[in-house]
């Protein structure tokens, strides 16, 4: 598809609908959002980039290819599972860590559930992505 | 007829040095592991147990117990000797051969396997390693891959021993219900109960099926001599001291809970009888000497089977006796055979002749183990089959029947021992495609030794029945037996009968050619069990291809009324038979919002199934999914609405980059218009049911337990305000990791779809 129209407002569109799939990503814990909601959201932000530039351009934009970036994210997930494994804890227990926590202030919350969420959200980004690139390859 | 020599001894000559090396390797740890029980053997003569437990499911009783007792003791000095010889005896047999690192691998995992199966003490993780004996095997016998009768035999000995292993599967976990216990040692005690329980008969026919199959009992006997494919030291170690005989294990282990009624001791009588008989029978018109061994195996597991059904001590001891003496001679016998073939290229008897003078210390290990074989004095088989006489009369069912079977089926075997040890050493020199010369030393050596024990513990059978024979007896009887073994016992019934025995089995012998074609010609009347098991295995696949053809005819239309029609069946049954589906009294909580969504819902789908164009359908299927977005959000769920609205999306965004490219929707309509009513009803009922079942769900009261502690954990322990995504990254992860490798897994596969499709497309 080659509208000046689609190419000149995905580019902008594309940017943000990533950077808010981060946003909801890192949101979830508290509000509506979370991994899989993100990892949605980045998809759809990289299939319009596929259908206004072509699937080979999403293809580059992205770098990886979607099904190593599917497998990087549940790699991730299950290391983040097995990380209570040093506590000695059932996988996939949650393990948190309140960075620079004071007695006024819970400090950054870190965690193995926030790194457990990214892993899902890479893995549906790749899904998804694998499955929209492949259907634009076929026409 | 013509016998398919075995392709890895030929290609075996060559180079040696490595491969002694790699058999002293793997020999070593079965070497020091039947150090390790000889070690222990004083312990057990005492009458001690030893076990030793870890937990591993202890949620379902399942635990990895392991126990060493008498029974025990006898199988695992068997399965780690014999291994022992064999794994040095295949470094020779197989020397050069470019899959050896594969095949020892193969052989050490089976052994494992062999000796958990028999050290077990719960249930589960005896079928466990029942279940790896079973895969080890195929992949033994498949070994020489490249043969097709090969490939055929290892798919047979699985399909039929693991078909048995599921009905084992099957009475295991009623035994377990029944006996309210999955320890071995625990449902040991509980004989008046079970005996009396309702689930007896089918806990006992389905353990006797998986026993049958694995030992190779009428009818699934056919598998064992197929499996002759395997290298001829598998065969030695597999099909003759080890698998074939946990069928046998299993049976006395189950002795103490399941043994003494009726139905067990006429069922392993019957069955034991007829395969005894036949294996013996059928054995002396085998050509290839493995063929003939493998049928005389085939006999002493009848035999092993017929006598564990009887409930006197000394048919028991019998059973024992022989299963020792049996793995030493047959071993022995098997390697025996397999020298003849690695040295002169065939094992088809009208080939061989006049080998003693070439190959010594082979004929010499041959000879012994065949005297024991056929029961001559003062050999350990003559004392084993003493004792199976005395035993025999003591049987409960019908002594005579049993001892008649047992002096029948030993008669064949007497002309089946002359046949195997004679024919090939003595008699005239025959021309073999390999001039036969001496075999090296790490070859001869283990038959040599399996078959002088065979006379040493013949001429002093005390330590046998005091170290052996006994612990075993009373491990399975469970209570202490003596157990006297000896050469001389008088003349009485039993030397009548091995007198008997030795006179018919020469007659035998001397008149068998024409046997052998009245043998022949009997079986010509009756399909075999070959050709039956091909017809099977060939209707299975007719049954299969037809059934995919049928539901996975390719269209997804097709696909998607099967899925439809089948949830309308299963689900409205259930709920019309077992639902209260009641009108619940909304009228407080209607508001006109919800009202309004419903319709626009309502208004959409109608739409959605009446589009002229493709446009219209999509955009009114978009409507229906915002629609019950807006629900989501209306009854406080705002992460399902989003998903709900992200999914919708990702769907128009797909659908509308392929929009142009998609065949014109008028001729869709078209070609759907004949199933159209169809369609249209099966939506309706579709839809009908599901609020059926949702008025159904909510006529019940609300249970708020779970609800209640996800809302009151989410923070304190999930840190977490956004109760969904805790119970998804936190409480329930495991689940989600689940879900997401599923997701990937579909996409992947809808990948290898696409990229096949058009890999398909360019070719053409």
């Amino acid at each position: 598809m080659n509208s000046l129209i689609l190419n000149a407002a995905t580019r902008l569109l594309v940017s943000l609908i990533l950077l808010f799939s981060v946003y909801m990503l890192l949101r979830g814990h508290n509000e509506p959002g979370g991994g899989f909601i993100g990892g949605l959201i980045a998809a759809i932000g990289i299939a319009v980039y596929a259908i206004a530039f072509g699937p080979g351009a999403a293809r580059s934009v992205v770098r990886i290819d979607p099904m190593t970036l599917a497998m990087v994210g549940l790699a991730t997930a299950l290391c983040a599972g097995i990380f209570s494994f040093f506590f000695a804890d059932p996988p996939f227990t949650g393990a948190w860590w309140f960075a620079g926590a004071t007695a006024g202030s819970k400090g950054l919350p870190l965690s193995n559930v926030l790194v457990f969420d990214i892993g899902v959200y890479l893995g549906v980004i790749g899904s998804a992505l694998t499955l929209v690139i492949a259907l634009e390859e076929e026409t | 007829m013509m016998v398919p020599s075995s392709t890895d001894a030929h290609n075996a000559h060559g180079g040696s040095g490595k491969g002694a090396l790699v058999g002293i390797l793997a020999a070593a740890p079965l070497a020091v592991a039947t150090a390790f029980f000889a070690l222990q053997l004083p312990a057990v003569i005492d009458g001690e147990t030893l076990r030793i437990s870890a937990e591993w499911v202890s949620s379902l009783n399942v635990n990895l117990s392991f126990r060493l007792d008498g029974l025990s003791m006898v199988f695992a000095l068997l399965i780690s000797a014999i291994g022992a010889v064999v794994a040095l005896y295949s470094s020779a047999y197989l020397a050069g051969h470019s899959q050896l690192g594969r095949y020892y691998l193969y052989l050490l995992s089976f052994t494992a396997a062999m000796l958990g199966l028999v050290l077990s003490d719960n249930l589960i993780t005896l079928f466990v390693f029942w279940e790896l004996t079973t895969i080890t095997s195929y992949l033994l016998v498949g070994f020489n891959h490249e043969s097709s009768a090969a490939r055929r035999a290892a798919l047979q000995a699985l399909l039929i021993t693991g078909g048995g292993g599921l009905a084992l599967l099957a009475g295991i976990v009623l035994l377990g219900i029944a006996a309210g216990s999955l320890e071995l040692s625990e449902i040991a005690t509980k004989r008046d109960l079970l005996h009396n329980h309702a689930l007896y008969l089918p806990i006992l026919a389905l353990c006797l099926l998986g026993a049958f199959t694995k030992s190779a009992q009428v009818p699934f006997h056919f598998w064992l001599p197929n499996a002759m494919a395997a290298p001829t030291p598998i065969s030695a170690f597999l099909h003759s001291a080890t698998m074939v005989k946990a069928g046998v294990y299993l049976l006395a282990r189950l002795y103490p809970a399941l043994g003494g009624t009726d139905a067990w001791l006429w069922s392993l009588s019957i069955f034991g009888a007829a395969t005894a008989v036949l294996g013996g029978v059928l054995a002396i018109r085998q050509t290839d000497l493995k063929k003939l061994l493998a049928y005389t195996t085939v006999m002493a597991l009848g035999t092993l089977v017929m006598f564990l059904g009887s409930q006197a001590t000394v048919a028991i001891a019998a059973a024992m006796t022989f299963l020792i003496v049996h793995s030493l001679y047959k071993a022995s016998l098997f390697m025996v055979a397999g020298i003849i073939d690695h040295q002169t290229g065939t094992r088809d008897l009208g080939k061989l002749g006049g080998l003693a003078a070439a190959m010594p210390a082979t004929a010499l290990a041959a000879a012994m183990a065949a005297f024991s074989m056929g029961g001559f004095p003062p050999f350990l088989g003559f004392i084993g089959k003493e004792l199976k006489y005395e035993g025999a009369l003591a049987i409960a069912s019908e002594p005579w029947l049993v001892a008649a079977a047992a002096v029948f089926a030993n008669a064949f075997v007497v002309a089946a021992a002359i046949i195997a040890a004679v024919h090939p050493f003595l008699r005239k020199r025959k021309t073999t495609p390999i001039a036969p010369r001496e075999a090296p030393l790490t070859m001869w050596i283990g038959p040599l030794v399996l078959a002088a024990l065979g006379l040493a513990f013949g001429v002093a059978p005390g330590p046998i029945g005091e170290f052996f024979v006994d612990t075993a007896v009373s491990a399975i009887t469970a209570r202490p037996e003596t157990i006297k073994l000896s050469l001389w016992h008088g003349i009485n019934v039993p030397l009548l009968l091995s007198v008997l025995t030795f006179a018919l089995g020469v007659a035998i012998y001397l008149s068998r050619r024409p046997l052998i074609a009245a043998i022949g010609w009997m079986g010509a009347q009756v399909p075999s069990s070959d050709v039956i098991w091909d017809r099977l295995i060939d209707e299975l696949k007719a049954l299969a291809a037809a059934q995919t053809n049928f539901l996975q005819s390719g269209q997804l239309t097709s696909y998607l009324r099967v899925t439809v029609a089948v949830l309308v069946g299963v689900v409205g049954g259930t709920v019309l038979l077992k639902g209260t589906v009641q009108v619940p009294e909304f009228v407080d909580d209607l508001n006109l919002a919800g009202i309004a969504v419903v319709a626009v819902i309502a208004a959409a789908a109608v739409t959605a199934a009446i589009a002229q164009t493709r446009l219209t359908g999509l955009c009114a299927l978009g409507v229906v999914g915002v629609g019950v977005a807006l629900i989501f959000v209306m009854m406080g769920a705002p992460d399902l609405a989003i998903t709900q609205l992200l999914v919708d999306t990702l769907g128009v965004v797909l659908v509308v980059g392929l929009v142009i490219y998609m065949p014109g929707f008028a001729d869709f309509i078209e070609k759907g218009q004949k199933t159209r009513r169809l369609d249209a009803l099966l939506g309706i009922l579709l839809g009908t049911v599901f609020s059926m079942l949702l008025l159904a769900v909510v006529s019940e009261p609300f249970n708020r337990r779970i609800s209640a502690f996800y809302e009151t954990a989410a923070f304190p322990e999930g840190h977490g305000r956004n109760i969904v995504n805790v119970i998804l990254v936190d409480f329930r992860a495991f689940d989600t990791f689940g879900e997401v490798a599923v997701i990937i897994i579909a996409a992947i596969a809808a990948y290898a779809l696409l990229v096949g499709a058009r890999a398909r497309k360019e070719r053409e």
